[in-house]
This record gives C-alpha cells, structure tokens and sequence, in this order.
C-alpha cells in the first residue's frame, strides 16, 4: 500500500471502466420489427456482425424474424445465402412476404461442410446476408464465422437449438425464440450496451 | 505499321522450369545423340558454376557434380512457342512466329492499350506472370523488330526515317543475314549493317544471291515482309509431363495453377470463355484419370479456373503416383462479361458471386446450389422448381402457404392441436397419376408453433405435417 496512483493516470491508461459506454452509431440493418428495433442498441441488426438466434424447436417463427429484412435485401437486389435449412424453403411462402426468390441461393451442404460454406460466403463479400444451420459449432467456429462476417461486412445469421444457451457466443447479437405462452424473443447478449430485462413481445401472425 | 518482336531467349528452359516450383537447384536440359550428350540450356545456379550452352555434358558433369537433367523436348518448345502466339493473338490481329520470337502487328494496337511504353509494361507483365523470359523491341518492320530485340532489350525505333540509323551499328553477325552473307561479309571487312546498306545492290546481289537483297530491302521496309498470320486452334489442349512420380494431389496444385493460367491466356486471345474443361492424369499403367470441370457459366478468369479446378482435383484420392498431367478444352463457348455497377459498394477484394458459386459447387457437389421458383401446379409437392424449364407461376400466391415444407409429409405427433384455419381442399393431379385428395389445415401445436397439416377430406384428426409457418 505504500504506493500511491494518482487517479487521472488510471483513467487515461484505459484501464477502467467508467459505465458510459461510447454512443452506438445507429444501423442501416433494421430488424423490420419496430419492437425489437426499440430495444437493441443499435436499433436494428448489428452491421458486419454475426446474429445467433436460439430456438426451442423448428418451426417456431424464426423466418418470421429475418423474412422482412431479406425481403427488404432481395428486392434491393442484393444475394442472400441460405445454407443446409433444416426443411425446404416454401417459394409461395417466402413471396407473400415479400422475399424476390431468384436473389435465394439455397446451398445444401453436408453437416461438416456447413461452417464452411458459411464462412466463404460471409468472406466473399458479395452476399449482403447468410442464413446457416449448423449442427455442431463450437465457440471457435462460430468466432471464425463472426470475423468472415466482418471481413465480408455481411450479415450472418446462426440458428442454433436452445439448449447452447449456456455455452458462451461471439455473436454481436444472441436472441432467443420463445413460443410459449406468447410469441416474443429474449435478447441474451447485445453489443454496445446491456440487453432489456423482459421479453419483447412480437405480433403474433402465421399468415 | 508498327511491329514488336518479343524475343524469347530460353523458351525450352522457361518450359521446363515453369511447371516446377520456384527452386535455387541447377538444372540443365540436355540434348544430342547418347554418345555425345551436350548441354542445350542451364538455367541460373547452373551457369553461376561455369555450364553454358553447347558444352560436353562430361564436362558439366566435371565442374558440378550434382544437377539436374532434363531431356530437351523440341516438341515441348513448339508448344509453348504456339501458346504464346495464342496470347499475343489477343493484342494483335496479326501475329507470327519467328525462331525463338512471336512478332506482334501493334500499330492498331496503340490505340486502344495505350501509347507503347504502356502498352509494352503490358506485354512485360505478362510474360512474367506467364513465367517467359523475354526481351521486347518495337520497329516499323517485323524483321528491324526481330533484329533489334536481339541486340538491345527495350529499343523501340518508332520513325520509318530513323529505321536505317537505328540498324546501322548493329554488327553483321547478328543481323540474321542469310547463312552464308553473315560468314562472308566479316572476311570482306564488312562489319555492320550500316556498312551493308552503303554496298551496291548489284554486287550484293552477284555475289552472295538475291536472297541477301531481298532480306535487306525486308528488313529496311522497302519491301513487305511475306507473313503467315497465326490463327488459334478451336480447341486448347496442354500437357505437362514431369521426370519424377507425383503421388500427392497436393504437389499437383502449382503445375495446375500454370495450366489453368496458360488457359486463361489462350482465352483471353481468343476473346472466348470455357464453360468444361478436363484434367487428364497419366500414370504409368492403367487408363488415365480424368477429372472434368464443369461450370454454370462460360469462364475464362484465370483465378476462377484455378479454383474450380483445384477443388475438383482436391477430392480426388490417387491410386496411382501421376507422370503428367493434360488440360483439355474443346467446349469454348463465347464470353460474356459480367456487368458490375459503377457505384458498387462491396469491397475491392469481394469474391464476385460467379466465382463463389462455383468455389462451393467445387467442394459441395454440382447440385449443391438450387434457386427454387414456384410452378403453376397446385400440388404442394410439385408448387416449387429448380428446373428453369418448368414454366414458373406468375400470379401471386393468395391463399395461407407456410414458409418451410417437409420433403414428405409425417404424421404430428403430441396432443391435438387447435385449429386456425382451413379446410382448404386440394384436389387435383388426376392427370399424371399423383391425384391427391386433402384437406389442409393451419393449426397451432401445444408447443407454439404453427403448422400446415393436412387430413382426408371431411375429417379433422390423423394429421400429416406438411410444413411450418415458421
């Protein structure tokens, strides 16, 4: 204790943490969901970042979630890549809400190929959004998957089972779909600032 | 008219050497009958220690005692000798093969790749991507052109006035004088070109044949040059052979990478793409292995061949060590560029889309990617397509359709799901035998999610998922 640190020099060595985190700067990626829009950060998708999304089970409204952005991608004529889904993509769904198909590359790779495939599209720079669902992920790939969407400035999206919740994510953003007893999803990790308490509350819709 | 001749001074060298890795071992190419081996080129390292051209393989062997030999292959020189006409081809409509040269008509040329100092660090870089030691000169005739190319790298003589003083100096014994004229000028004291001109045509003519005349008004442009233009073949084809077995598919990857940029070149000169091409892999008994590239589109980016290739060849497991290795092209389709928008905003190192298609059918399998449209048929099963000739709908879809489907329909398992929505009745099909009669329904599962199941007609149990409104 015999040594005395003068405090200015600790707080100029950036050594620590005054709770003001700096200003996020706004995104151009907006989730098409006012609500969720409201409560991340960024007030949208993260840009050049990778977005895991947690489901409980298939089919629980989780294009719902992204079908509004790459409708607004597609018809802006910029190619989106969905790799290995788990089930067909319905053309006549995808269209009614909105998504210009023939910007749809759906690529079917085997499940050690999809992280893959993945990063080389993020990489390539020439997809503005990728859609992937892997199988096994550990925090090392997905974090791979994380630079490449930086490197290509793509948005990535993971969708992932909810039980690697517990596992810790690179993801710049980590949502969790929840079905029961409403539609709403869970922000578990957000950059740039502390993620809401309670669910937000989507509108509920199958049509 | 306006020529350049580029030179190729170790054309078989640069053959042998390019289909290797970049290495610091001598090597030499040998040649001549079994009793009397002499040393036909040798490349950096090995001329450091004293072997040059024309020397007794004994005595090469005396002053370095381990290098490498390769038997010089005159066919082999043709070949690439052929394939850098093909490239020139693509600067100039008019393009000759001289010994050990490629003349190059470039007057027309200047207008469009820029004046010749631009034009000629063009060739230069070229060349040296193509792995060709070169020296280049430019000359209002191909003969001045030749001529100078092998006196002084880089002369450019522009004037059709300045040609005589720019030849004056150069000496008689490397003029390319017919055989004869260049022994017997020097014994008469006639020592350079200069001093040619100045003789009377007469006696020239007397003395050593018209031939020398003739020569001498060519190389002076008083007289066309005869020429016969060089036209591509309609196919492309290049083979590497190697002294040693190669049994690693990785030790493939460089000579590859130099074949798919010989093929690169050769399209570009043609002003043509290639849409399949094959890699034939020689062994020493037994068929070739052949490996076939495919495309989705014509392509002649020499990267995006690579790739292709490359990613084919990856997969391959080797059964047998490979002796050589062929690339053949007879499918040339023409080229279509790929437009790209003056305010793109990707990056400047962005793959384009083309390329990344094809990176991942390379590895994924050539059905690996699908665009799905939507058909005029109303069976759930038939309402999509990757087929482009299937005719696609146009009218927008109105009734419920759900985002995902399942490739066949099982039954749902868990409690009794509420209904949303439906009957909607599909029936139809009766024509080509896959008649289905259902009902569908939208019905919410205990667990939340919405589904698109379907039951016989009339009933509501028994439910068969079909799809998710996920």
């Amino acid at each position: 204790m015999g040594q005395v640190v003068a405090l200015d020099s600790l707080l100029h060595s950036r050594q620590v943490w005054q709770g003001r985190a700096a200003p996020v700067p706004a995104t151009t990626q907006p989730t098409g969901w006012p609500a969720l829009d409201a409560a991340l950060p960024t007030g949208g998708w993260p840009e050049h970042a990778m977005t895991e999304i947690l489901l409980p089970a298939d089919g629980v409204g989780e294009l719902q979630l992204v079908l509004p952005t790459l409708a607004r991608l597609t018809r802006e004529g910029r190619p989106v890549v969905v790799i290995s889904p788990p089930y067909v993509p319905y053309v006549a769904g995808w269209e009614a809400r909105g998504v210009v198909m023939s910007g749809v590359d759906i690529v079917q790779a085997d499940e050690q190929d999809v992280l893959w495939a993945a990063e080389q599209c993020l990489r390539s720079a020439s997809c503005a959004a990728v859609l992937a669902w892997p199988v096994h992920a550990d925090d090392r790939s997905l974090r791979r998957l994380q630079v490449a969407a930086d490197t290509g400035k793509a948005l990535a999206f993971v969708f992932r089972d909810r039980r690697h919740a517990v596992q810790a994510s690179p993801a710049a953003l980590r949502l969790e779909l929840e079905s029961t007893p409403a539609w709403q999803v869970r922000v578990r990790k957000c950059r740039g600032g502390n993620p809401p308490v309670g669910a937000v509350p989507l509108a509920s819709g199958w049509s | 008219m306006l020529w350049a001749c580029i030179l190729l001074p170790q054309l078989a060298l640069d053959g042998v050497l390019r289909r290797r890795p970049p290495s610091d071992e001598p090597l030499v190419l040998v040649s001549g009958p079994a009793q009397a081996r002499i040393v036909h080129a040798a490349n950096v390292p090995a001329r450091a220690a004293g072997i040059y051209r024309g020397q007794r393989l004994i005595a090469a062997q005396a002053l370095l005692q381990q290098f490498e030999m390769v038997e010089h292959d005159a066919e082999d020189e043709a070949r690439w000798h052929r394939l850098l006409a093909a490239w020139a081809y693509r600067y100039s409509a008019e393009v000759g093969l001289y010994a050990h040269a490629v003349v190059l008509e470039v007057s027309r040329s200047l207008n469009l790749f820029g004046p010749w100092p631009r034009f000629e660090s063009l060739l230069r870089d070229d060349l040296q991507e193509l792995g060709f030691r070169h020296r280049v000169a430019l000359a209002p005739t191909p003969h001045a052109a030749y001529v100078l190319a092998g006196v002084q790298d880089g002369l450019a003589v522009v004037a059709p006035e300045m040609l005589r003083d720019a030849l004056s100096p150069v000496p008689v014994a490397r003029a390319r004088l017919p055989v004869e004229a260049t022994q017997g000028l020097p014994s008469m004291g006639i020592r350079t070109l200069g001093q040619v001109f100045k003789l009377p045509r007469a006696g020239l003519q007397r003395r050593f044949g018209a031939e020398l005349v003739a020569q001498i008004d060519r190389l002076t442009g008083d007289e066309p040059t005869p020429m016969d233009s060089y036209r591509p073949p309609d196919a492309f084809e290049q083979r590497m052979e190697w002294t040693h077995e190669i049994e690693h598919v990785e030790a493939l990857v460089f000579p590859l990478r130099r074949l798919t940029g010989d093929l690169a070149a050769y399209l570009a000169g043609r002003d043509g793409g290639v849409q399949r091409f094959e890699l034939e892999l020689e062994h020493r008994s037994g068929p070739p292995t052949r490996v076939t590239v495919g495309m989705l589109a014509a392509a002649r980016d020499a990267s995006l061949l690579f790739d292709c290739a490359r990613g084919r060849l990856e997969r391959l497991a080797l059964h047998q060590p490979v002796l050589a290795m062929r690339l053949v092209a007879r499918d040339l389709p023409p080229f279509v560029p790929a437009g790209r928008d003056l305010f793109d905003t990707r990056p400047v190192n962005a793959v384009p889309l083309e390329q990344l298609r094809e990176r991942l059918r390379a590895r994924l399998g050539e059905q690996a990617i699908r665009h799905l449209h939507r058909t005029v048929d109303p069976r759930p099963e038939k309402a999509q397509s990757d087929m482009a000739h299937v005719k696609a709908a146009t009218k927008p879809e109105t009734l419920p359709r759900p985002t995902w489907l399942l490739d066949t329909p099982r039954p749902l398992r868990g409690p009794p799901p509420d209904v949303l929505a439906g009957p909607e009745r599909i029936e139809t099909g009766w024509w080509d035998g896959g008649d289905i009669r259902r009902d569908y329904y939208v019905v919410r599962t205990s667990q939340g999610q919405c589904a698109w199941v379907f039951c016989a007609p009339g009933e509501q149990g028994g439910w068969m998922l079909h799809g998710w409104f996920a």
